[in-house]
């Protein structure tokens, strides 16, 4: 009687601490869900603000009277290249509403790039204004998801980047959904590698669909125009004001 | 598991109860600074990039990204 009680103690011993276990783990993967979709936006973003405010203060870069530059489709000036993590410029879609600008900088690796809430610049394609393809991967969701409404934006819309002393601005031209492993969507003539490039192409990249790895959202911008910083702004950003 | 826990903890009761609350609030902060980031970059959902690694057979670009 009592070694079998003894016994089915034992037991119940065991399957609580299994529950447990379980309840525990269930609790953990609840967490994981809360740090993922709302802990490392709210992150990324204080990181990516904090880096545009440091890098418009910075002595490099020129601050643009807020009026409206002349449009330029001369050869834009090309910004220098810059180290694995360091910035580049900022880029501002007046689609994603007044105000969004998120620095962009040299690399796509997560830690340190894009998991910053930065956007990042696939180290082997050409820089902001040069002829050929300047590609950029940013989060679609997480880590501040700098292109998390990349199917709001429509053809023609202009993609703005802000550099040291320019803003080049490049209009919408197409977008597509492709495999990961399409990587000739960042070829100097996106989708054609091994050509020899001849306009000055953007190239954005993210995950599709939204909360899935499985595809690839890919929008291509061509160059339009620029505006010398030191003559004014895209008429898109001078009724924005500030920054 | 958590009840022998309870009841190695001494005092009255309201105490036990603070000290579980620290003890969950450190095990909340050590999750979310240190054990989710560490292996948030081995889960399948936080690619952006085109890369060779993500597919098969093509050619060798970039590092994997989130």
């Amino acid at each position: 009687m009592r070694a079998a009680r003894s016994k089915r103690g034992r037991m119940s011993a065991i399957v609580g601490v299994a529950g447990e276990l379980m309840i525990t783990a269930g609790v953990l993967l609840g967490l994981y869900v809360v740090w993922q979709l709302w802990w490392t936006d709210v992150e990324a973003r204080a990181v990516a603000e904090e880096a545009v405010q440091e890098w418009t203060a910075s002595d490099d870069v020129v601050q643009a009277p807020s009026q409206l530059g002349q449009e330029r489709t001369d050869p834009p000036p090309i910004p220098d290249a810059v180290e694995h993590g360091e910035l580049l410029g900022t880029m501002h879609i007046p689609r994603f509403g007044p105000g969004y600008q998120v620095p962009i900088a040299h690399g796509t690796s997560p830690v340190g790039v894009l998991d910053q809430g930065h956007i990042g610049h696939y180290e082997q394609t050409q820089l902001p204004g040069e002829v050929g393809n300047f590609a950029t991967a940013a989060h679609r969701q997480s880590y501040g998801a700098p292109y998390r409404e990349i199917e709001q934006i429509v053809h023609g819309d202009e993609l703005i980047v802000e550099t040291a002393d320019a803003y080049i601005v490049y209009e919408v031209v197409g977008d597509e959904i492709v495999h990961p492993s399409q990587v000739e969507v960042i070829a100097p003539v996106p989708g054609h590698p091994g050509q020899v490039p001849e306009k000055r192409m953007i190239t954005l990249t993210t995950c599709h669909p939204l909360y899935s790895a499985a595809q690839r959202w890919i929008t291509y911008g061509e160059f339009a125009y620029w505006v010398d910083k030191a003559d004014g702004k895209p008429a898109a950003l001078v009724d924005e004001g500030g920054a | 598991m958590y009840g022998a826990l309870w009841r190695l903890l001494p005092g009255p009761t309201w105490l036990p109860v603070c000290l579980l609350f620290i003890l969950a609030a450190v095990a909340v902060y050590a999750c979310f600074t240190w054990f989710f980031p560490t292996i948030a970059p081995h889960m399948p959902f936080n690619d952006t990039t085109v890369d060779a690694a993500s597919g098969r057979g093509a050619v060798g670009l970039g590092p994997h990204t989130g």
